[in-house]
């Protein structure tokens, strides 16, 4: 079986490499403020008691006064896994963090995904740009804020003008 | 938030000379294009293409022979355009085997290309991205063509009705023949449909409805 970390050990050990980086944590899940999740991010990766070397999955959530991206960590050769998170500032207004596709090359397409249906963005990113919808959509639409219908409703003399 | 299609701009903090961006930003730009013109476009369904019975008196003997082979020949070699959008899908491929057996019907060639073929079986959720080339393909069939959408996603929309990525039936996109409602139907519903669409077929006539004309 997997191991899953608890989160107060788990803060714990990302406080002893990376001293200031974590801003809480849970049962479960660590939180770690965006200024350092590249330094905390790589150290996961290679040092030996951690070894995370699989980026499972890349979700962002809509908390409505902020938003936040969640990494969940498998690490295959240790056999245990771990629940990292990150708060994106206050408020909506471009959400945006470092990218980690430096550290894990499967985060690319994820992040991606992540820019095209909830808009956080990630500095640093090699490319970009939406992954499912269409370039030239309004907006994104798993935010809590996106109206479905009226927005997919599209005025024609709009889109002819253009 | 801006409600209206935006014109596609060059993405986020990205470095142009990044290969993996540049072969494809031109591509994608045009898609985005092409997908905000048709969603704004097709606003109205097409009506369903309806067969107009005429007069028999008004139909000369030889005419009426005519018609009678030609739509015999052709109802009994239609074959369907390899099209599979979603998890309907699986039972159009279901049809196609051996339990259900379409070739009983003379449509066990799926064709792969849309010019060898004469019915479009749309089967699964028709999204905003897939329209365009949905249309690129029925215009690329050759007359005369027939389509059949299986499903209530390409039907209405279905479960993602009014959502921000699924066009609200294929009816919009392209003139449907004959609609076969479930989720997803079963391979016996999909083979009355295409009963449904011989007995249309029939009754084409080449001096007043010619087959297949949108
Ligand atoms: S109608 Fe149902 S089975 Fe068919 S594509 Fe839609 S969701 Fe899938």
């Amino acid at each position: 079986m997997t191991v899953a970390w608890r989160g107060d050990q788990f803060a714990a050990a990302v406080e002893t490499f990376a001293p200031g980086s974590v801003a809480g944590h849970n049962d479960s899940d660590t939180w770690v403020y965006p200024s350092s999740l590249a330094e905390v991010a790589m150290g996961l990766r290679d040092r030996p008691e951690f070894r995370f070397d699989l980026l499972s999955s890349i979700s962002a959530v809509d908390y409505i006064d902020h938003y936040e991206v969640v990494y969940h960590l498998t690490s295959l050769p240790r056999n245990m896994k771990a629940v990292l998170k990150v708060r994106c500032g206050e408020g909506r207004e471009e959400p945006t963090l470092p990218s980690v596709t430096g550290v894990w090359r499967g985060a690319e397409l994820q992040e991606r995904e992540a820019w095209d249906l909830m808009g956080i963005r990630f500095e640093g990113h090699p490319n970009h740009k939406r992954i499912m919808l269409w370039e030239g959509f309004p907006g994104h639409p798993l935010r809590k804020d996106f109206v479905t219908y009226s927005q997919s409703v599209i005025d024609p003399e709009q889109a002819a003008a253009e | 938030m801006n409600m209206n299609p935006q014109e596609p701009t060059a993405p986020y903090g990205i470095d142009p000379s990044n290969p993996l961006f540049n072969v494809t930003w031109d591509m994608d730009r045009e898609e985005g294009r092409a997908v905000n013109l048709m969603k704004a476009a097709r606003t109205e369904q097409y009506p369903e293409p309806l067969v107009d019975i005429p007069d028999e008196l008004r139909r000369s003997a030889l005419v009426t022979s005519v018609d009678t082979l030609l739509n015999w020949a052709r109802k009994s070699s239609v074959f369907p355009l390899q099209f599979g959008l979603a998890c309907c899908v699986f039972e159009m491929i279901a049809t196609a085997m051996s339990r259900f057996d379409i070739s009983r019907f003379g449509m066990e060639a799926f064709r792969a290309t849309p010019r060898q073929a004469d019915l479009m079986i749309v089967a699964g959720t028709v999204t905003w991205k897939m329209a365009v080339p949905l249309r690129r393909l029925f215009d690329q069939m050759s007359e005369p063509k027939w389509v059949i959408s299986m499903g209530v996603c390409a039907t209405s929309g279905g479960p993602y009705y009014q959502s921000y990525s699924v066009v609200p039936g294929v009816n919009h996109i392209v003139p449907v023949d004959v609609y076969v409602p479930g989720c997803p139907p079963r391979p016996d519903a999909l083979l009355y449909g295409i009963m449904q669409l011989h007995e249309k077929v029939k009754r084409y006539t080449l001096t007043h409805t010619p087959a297949g004309q949108e």
